[in-house]
């Protein structure tokens, strides 16, 4: 008997392995022309297993204090063998990540894989997408630089302007009332710790429930499919599926790589509260589009101030999104012109106040 | 009631009050006018004379906007009169002076502004011996001589808009200074009866002290005052230059002292600074004023062979050596920070290689090659320090990019096997 036989023998007969491996070897995954799209989740995945194991590699060297934040990043970079490799792939594949589940939520949307019964995982699947912004934005202060200070200083006060509790927000997140090292101990504590822990619960509740309805087929295939029978065609999820999955996961290394290799991800100046902000500045690019949409809102509309009207129109705009499945009109198919309607204009404002945002001083 | 207690009154008209016009005035001017004093200051000086053509027409927005108007010094504290009585106005039983005359300018003005404690009730910070000063001046001397040309305080200061120095619209803020100067020392055909040149300002315009003013904003950078003084006006002598460019130069001036040039220059009867850097039209210095080649400072008395000049060589080897290697280690570290290389720390320590230099600029002043050295040297050391990690990073960035490679290959070839592979189970 092989060694592999002999381990498998081993686990059957402690835990049933063969009868926990069962579902894996019938399960089966739709296969047809929009297939592709199905990838993006598991790139998504492969991205945030990067995360977690070049994050857990970065702590071993980080120190989250003012004092020694930004040294102890520079050091990672220059001193520590393939520091910088370890700090750029985690930056890179931070923003790659946000990039895919953007994309993947997207094609969910255009497929319609949202519908019934498949609500929660999209619930499930918009709230990680929330989650991961909340990961980009308390990671990117953690090198205490110039950047990062005054893109957290921004950031917190946009959030301050949620109205009642957005006072009691911003200085919850910032452990006081300024940006200090108290935010950076706290942004710490969010990043390697609250989020990672409440990240991998609604994570393992998203792909259980993925597991649990199976990938869903778009209308249009289904449509086709119920017209010729014959033109149905799935292929088993091991080895098929997973291989094309690998497959993808490797594209996503080399990208990775190659962003890594040639764009080391820079360190800056080290934060100084007392610099005056650096003109021009930026957030990262997936929150662009929102502070551009927050400075082209007059001071004033109708009486109310305008980041307030602003920070609530995108709060009750995202909990629309988030509850898409449920809010989605019932009719067949004026319903979903409207959704995709919806995602098309979404898309289409998001990519160009995004670019807006770049170009403007 | 004491007059004297109010601004000027004690000053230009009680000696025309009697005792009962006094009192009068004061129950009038505290029972009854000081509500409309507060409302309405009338003066029909201005009345007529911002109606009035040139020389006698008064600006009145000017005039308001004076620093004199605003601390309610008003005609009748320089020309007398009765403002509030346009019959009596110009009446001389009322103390009406009419026009000042130049010569009798400086008294005038320094009645008020020699007056510490008078004075201080506006500005006591202000100093009050620009009288005593002026008088020390090649322009006062000339004015008590009976030369009524030279500039007087009008001249400077301006007549009725006259604002505080620290104002930018002042043609004694820092920024006016020298053109105000020139008014007078750039007129040729004014200048003539006195033989002074009257290249100055365009000179001036042409220093790098004109440019840290005027470009860079520096309002600590040297204009014409700063040399040669405001009020107590004069060339500085020969024996004096030095003195004067070391309240700035210290240590320039400090090691001048110590350099075998002081005897030198004292001897020849040279100026110190000025004899190398000129007065009036002070350029960049650079490397090359130093050495034995074509545009050195030092073959104007060094001729070649001399040990000054093989001692100017040196020095000026030193200096661009230490140029150049700085140049050269910015060059590479800035091509390893565009390669996305992290070599802050190196370009923060190349700082120190700057600052050597400019050290070692400074250091010329010994006028000895060992002095300079002693700056070049440290500089240098940075300077090999830095390049080597420019170096380095770079080959680095080298080892990263075949790193690169190699893996992209290696996934390149794993993913054609795994599409071989998926064909060949799905055939």
């Amino acid at each position: 008997m092989s060694p592999a036989a002999q381990i498998q023998t081993w686990l059957d007969e402690r835990f049933g392995w063969a009868e926990l491996i069962a579902p894996l070897k019938k399960k089966t995954v739709p296969h047809h022309h929009l297939s592709y799209w199905y990838f993006l989740g598991g790139m998504t995945l492969f991205l945030f297993i990067i995360q977690v194991t070049t994050g857990i590699l970065l702590l071993l060297y980080y120190r989250p204090s003012a004092n020694e934040a930004f040294e102890s990043v520079q050091y990672i970079n220059t001193q520590v063998r393939f520091g910088w490799l370890v700090r750029s792939i985690h930056s890179w594949s931070a923003n790659l990540m946000i990039f895919t589940a953007f994309a993947h939520m997207f094609s969910v949307l255009f497929l319609r894989a949202y519908r019934k019964p498949r609500e929660l995982t999209w619930v499930s699947g918009a709230i990680l997408l929330l989650l991961a912004f909340g990961f980009g934005f308390s990671g990117y202060l953690l090198p205490w630089n110039t950047l990062a200070f005054f893109a957290t200083k921004v950031g917190t006060e946009v959030a301050g302007q949620v109205p009642i509790i957005g006072p009691w927000i911003m200085v919850f997140l910032r452990g006081g009332p300024d940006v200090t090292g108290a935010t950076l101990t706290r942004f710490f504590g969010f990043h390697v710790a609250v989020l990672p822990g409440i990240t991998t619960v609604l994570l393992g509740l998203h792909i259980a429930l993925v597991q649990r309805f199976g990938i869903s087929v778009p209308p249009q295939v289904e449509n086709e499919w119920s017209r010729s029978p014959q033109q149905r065609r799935e292929i088993k999820f091991f080895p098929n599926f997973a291989l094309r999955e690998l497959m993808a996961w490797y594209v996503v290394l080399g990208v990775l790589g190659v962003l890594a290799a040639l764009f080391p991800w820079g360190l800056g100046t080290k934060a100084d509260a007392f610099a005056p902000a650096p003109a021009g500045i930026k957030p990262e690019w997936y929150f662009l589009f929102a502070f551009q949409t927050l400075k082209l809102i007059p001071a004033k509309v109708a009486h109310i101030d305008g980041e307030v009207l602003g920070v609530l129109a995108f709060g009750a705009a995202g909990l629309l999104w988030v509850l898409l499945p449920f809010v989605e009109p019932k009719r067949k198919a004026g319903g979903y012109r409207a959704v995709l309607l919806c995602g098309v204009i979404a898309l289409a404002y998001i990519g160009s106040m995004t670019v807006y945002g770049y170009v403007a001083k | 009631m004491n007059y004297s207690q109010i601004p000027l009154m004690g000053k230009l008209r009680t000696p025309t009050m009697t005792y009962t016009f006094q009192v009068g005035l004061a129950s009038v001017f505290l029972w009854f006018m000081i509500p409309c004093a507060l409302a309405q200051t009338p003066n029909t000086c201005l009345d007529c004379h911002s109606a009035l053509d040139a020389p006698l027409n008064v600006n009145a927005t000017e005039f308001s906007a004076s620093i004199h108007a605003q601390k309610e010094v008003t005609c009748v504290s320089c020309h007398g009169g009765d403002p509030n009585s346009p019959d009596d106005a110009m009446n001389t039983k009322a103390g009406f002076k009419g026009k000042i005359t130049r010569k009798q300018i400086p008294e005038l003005c320094g009645k008020c502004h020699s007056d510490a404690a008078y004075m201080r009730q506006y500005n006591p910070s202000l100093r009050t011996d620009q009288l005593v000063q002026y008088h020390t001046s090649v322009h006062g001397k000339k004015l008590d001589a009976g030369d009524t040309k030279v500039a007087v305080c009008t001249d400077c200061h301006t007549v009725h808009d006259i604002r505080p120095s620290s104002d930018i619209r002042s043609s004694v803020n820092p920024l006016n200074i020298a053109t105000t100067c020139s008014h007078c020392h750039a007129d040729a055909s004014y200048m003539r009866p006195y033989g002074i040149k009257t290249t100055q300002f365009s000179d001036y315009g042409k220093s790098v002290h004109h440019e840290a003013m005027a470009e860079r904003g520096d309002l600590s950078a040297p204009t014409c005052t700063t040399c040669h003084g405001n009020h107590g006006a004069a060339p500085p002598g020969v024996a004096s230059v030095k003195n004067v460019c070391s309240t700035c130069h210290v240590f320039q001036s400090q090691l001048f002292e110590t350099s075998p040039h002081k005897a030198a220059f004292g001897a020849a009867g040279l100026p110190g600074c000025v004899t190398c850097h000129s007065n009036h039209q002070i350029e960049h210095p650079s490397d090359v004023m130093v050495s034995a080649g074509e545009h050195s400072i030092c073959t104007t008395c060094h001729t070649d062979g001399e040990p000054g000049l093989k001692t100017a060589a040196e020095i000026h080897t030193q200096l661009s050596d230490l140029q150049t290697r700085i140049a050269r280690s910015k060059e590479i570290l800035d091509r390893a920070a565009e390669s996305g290389m992290e070599v802050g720390q190196a370009q923060l320590d190349l700082i120190q290689a700057t600052d050597a230099l400019t050290k070692a600029r400074v250091s010329v002043h010994s006028f000895r090659a060992a002095v300079v050295a002693k700056e070049t040297v440290s500089g240098t050391a940075v300077t090999e320090k830095t390049y080597q990690a420019g170096l380095q990073a770079l080959r680095e960035r080298n080892y990263r990019r075949v790193g690169l490679s190699i893996s992209l290959l290696v996934i390149g070839a794993t993913l054609i096997g795994l599409r071989f592979y998926i064909r060949e189970i799905e055939r």
